[in-house]
């Protein structure tokens, strides 16, 4: 089989050409290895939090690998992206080291935001992933804003190409003012913004039809906003690329907003200390049932593109992929007690503050 | 993975910024006298265009700032000039457009956001607080927010509580942003000049009384540095500290207290954060006394930071407690008579310097 980078780098990009309508085989075989790593990332995630080497909020994304990895795979390397809080899944799609996503939940000044942000703030500038935003909704105006941009570039600056910006949210998103808000200038301005919506049926421990209305017809919503939508089925990233890489294709043509319905599930709850109460083991063991990456590699293995063997050596390479990262997270060094008052200004006057003094930041390290 | 094509956005603060204008000290900018006489919102509209023409990364975005010309006409004509794509009428969403802009100055460009009235920003309270000012610090260093924010601020003139708000105590408190707030056009051009090439976002305050106030501002280029106040009247009875709005209060005080004999000082701090201690503490050390007049509410206000400052700066300069007045401790009213009791103003500082001298 094709060895995947260890940085993992989505290979319809690698020459930044827009990915084929029909995935070619290295392609499956590298959303297996993207979505198969962001499992394995996540579990060892959970477990060095247990351990207490990661604090704060810490929101695990599997289950829903699918969603990342299908729609990343739709766009080209240079489209921005955005998302919330519960984020490794789309930094480790777009392209961000195990090593660097790791290291900034253990608070290192090798993390992506050199310890500063944690597991709800991943920033990636070389990979165009704009955070990482800890504020329930707080990223879909910025969604917009981010297809503003490269709207502006192309037509006022001259420098740009379309793009399309991606803005993924929870279903707990839906009820926030700002989504609406961002819904409207988006169709208003013909901002080619795509809204995923990663639909995990939960708002945090409320129940979909709970906390939003008509929650059976969410498309009915961006209809009303004029803006193109689909639902996807999202435990079957083959069946989601071909629905969805159409569409995308259509909104960065048109340059049009755009609405996506991604139906699917977490598996672990919604932060680390959630008891999930709300749910029963056996809904959690339905969906374990159909998990995505068990039919991708079945799917695969069906196409012939790979064996038992091969999935068993993919397996083992991202277990030391995610070991190493976690090694290097531990013994990689915690910020200097100056980091402090570093990054907080990009022009550090004087008489910012009455008693902190600013200075520039180190290099970050994935720049 | 291809190097990132972004517009150069100068935001890394491992590097100093080149984009900043050079800055002239005090009695080398541009003489204040003349008869080039323009008004407040005229001085902010040249700032906009001049900077607008220089760099087609700046746009303008805001409630009416378009087809209307502005809500108060301070944007009038730009459209004409700039086109729809630079100069952009919003709906009323605040929330929206801000975090909107934040956005797209993460990538380099640099929007300057149009509050109607720095009161319609706290339904945008969490894109400019939680987002703009701590970007570069959340993404460690690599995505900064080069965003200038604008609008009236204080009270507008019987527009009673909700519509009179001074934010500045409250936005001030916020590590990663600046705080300009021009209480003349001269300084208003060069402030929000210095403001739009700013990397870091910037808390513009203006006032609607202010508008139509009209001074020489000349016609050769000119910027004003943040964190350098102006000594706009050199007293040696009592030195007032102030800021916005309420400098035109403290210059007409002096005027009334001198013709009793008592000259004060009156400091225009022009900028809050960063905020020119060092002048203050020059004039303390000559008057002795310190007067700070504050449109903000007391408790917790800018005149509290400003004391406090003071106190543990020059102290052993000081011949009394430092003092401050602010706006009244209670919400704006509507009635015309109580909301000018309400400011502090001329005939309140007046008593405020009396009392200090008695």
């Amino acid at each position: 089989m094709t060895q995947a980078p260890a940085t993992s780098t989505n290979p319809a990009k690698a020459d930044s050409q827009p990915a084929p309508t029909k995935p070619s085989k290295e392609m499956m075989l590298k959303w297996l290895y993207d979505m198969q790593l962001i499992r394995e990332f996540e579990n060892r995630t959970q477990q060095a939090y247990q351990q207490a080497k990661i604090g704060g909020f810490c929101h695990i994304y599997s289950g829903q690998e699918a969603c990342a990895v299908g729609t990343i795979a739709c766009t080209n390397d240079d489209d921005p992206v955005v998302t919330a809080y519960r984020d490794h899944g789309h930094a480790l799609a777009r392209g961000m080291s195990a090593e660097a996503c790791m290291a900034e939940m253990f608070g290192k000044v090798t993390g992506c935001a050199k310890g500063k942000g944690g597991s709800m703030h991943m920033f990636d500038k070389p990979n165009w992933l704009f955070g990482g935003h800890g504020i329930v909704s707080a990223q879909t105006p910025m969604g917009a804003g981010f297809a503003f941009a490269s709207k502006y570039e192309l037509e006022v600056l001259g420098t740009g190409k379309k793009k399309i910006a991606l803005c993924y949210l929870g279903d707990g998103a839906l009820d926030q003012g700002a989504f609406h808000e961002a819904q409207n200038l988006a169709s208003l301005w013909d901002l080619p913004v795509i809204y995923i919506l990663e639909n995990n049926g939960y708002s945090m421990g409320t129940a979909i039809n709970r906390h939003t209305a008509n929650s059976e017809n969410l498309e009915d919503r961006a209809k009303g906003y004029g803006i193109k939508s689909i639902t996807i089925d999202g435990l079957d990233i083959l069946h989601a690329y071909s629905e969805l890489k159409p569409f995308f294709d259509d909104c960065r043509d048109k340059q049009r907003p755009g609405f996506v319905n991604f139906k699917t599930y977490r598996y672990q709850g919604h932060s680390m200390s959630d008891p999930q109460k709300y749910r029963t083991k056996d809904e959690v063991d339905q969906f374990k049932d159909q998990d995505s990456i068990a039919k991708l590699c079945s799917d695969l293995m069906g196409m012939g593109h790979i064996d038992e063997a091969g999935w068993k050596s993919m397996q083992k390479e991202i277990r030391n992929t995610v070991l190493d990262a976690v090694e290097a997270a531990e013994n990689a060094a915690v910020p200097e007690p100056g980091e402090l008052y570093t990054d907080v200004y990009a022009n550090p006057e004087k008489n910012l503050s009455p008693t902190a003094t600013y200075t520039h930041g180190t290099k970050n390290p994935l720049m | 993975m291809t190097t990132m094509p972004m517009i150069e956005t100068d935001i890394h603060p491992a590097v100093d910024n080149p984009a900043l204008p050079v800055f002239l000290s005090e009695d080398q900018l541009p003489s204040r006298e003349g008869d080039r006489i323009v008004q407040f919102r005229e001085a902010l509209r040249e700032a906009m265009s001049e900077e607008m023409r220089k760099d087609k990364r700046v746009f303008l975005l805001g409630e009416e700032v378009a087809q209307y010309n502005g809500a108060y006409k301070i944007s009038q004509g730009m459209l004409d000039e700039f086109g729809p794509k630079r100069i952009i009428d919003t709906p009323i969403s605040e929330n929206g457009f801000a975090g909107m802009a934040i956005a797209a100055a993460m990538t380099g460009l640099r929007p300057i956001v149009e509050f109607m009235s720095w009161s319609f920003s706290f339904v945008a309270a969490d894109p400019i607080l939680n987002n703009a000012p701590k970007m570069l610090y959340m993404s460690g260093g690599q995505f900064g927010c080069p965003i200038v924010f604008r609008g009236n601020d204080g009270a507008g003139g019987q527009l009673a509580s909700t519509h009179s708000w001074c934010v500045e105590a409250l936005y001030a408190n916020v590590p990663g942003l600046k705080m300009a707030i021009p209480s003349n056009p001269y300084d208003a051009k060069g402030l929000l000049k210095t403001a739009i090439n700013d990397p870091d976002p910037v808390f513009f305050m203006e006032s609607e009384r202010m508008l139509g106030d009209k001074a020489h501002v000349p016609e050769e280029e000119y910027y004003i540095p943040f964190g350098r106040a102006r000594l706009a009247r050199e007293g040696d009875a009592v030195t007032l500290v102030s800021f916005g709005r309420p400098v035109n209060f403290c210059l007409e005080a002096a005027e009334t207290l001198a013709a009793e004999g008592i000259e004060v000082d009156v400091l225009d701090m022009r900028t809050i954060r960063p905020l020119d201690i060092e002048s203050i503490i020059e004039r303390v050390k000559v008057t002795n006394k310190v007067l700070v007049v504050d449109q903000s509410w007391p408790f917790a206000s800018i005149a509290s930071e400003v004391i406090t400052q003071i106190c543990e700066r020059c102290f052993d300069w000081l011949d009394m407690a430092p003092a401050r007045l602010n706006t009244e401790d209670v919400p704006t009213p509507y009635a015309k008579g109580l909301e000018y009791d309400y400011l502090p103003n001329p005939e309140r500082i007046v008593d405020a310097v009396r009392d200090m001298l008695n």
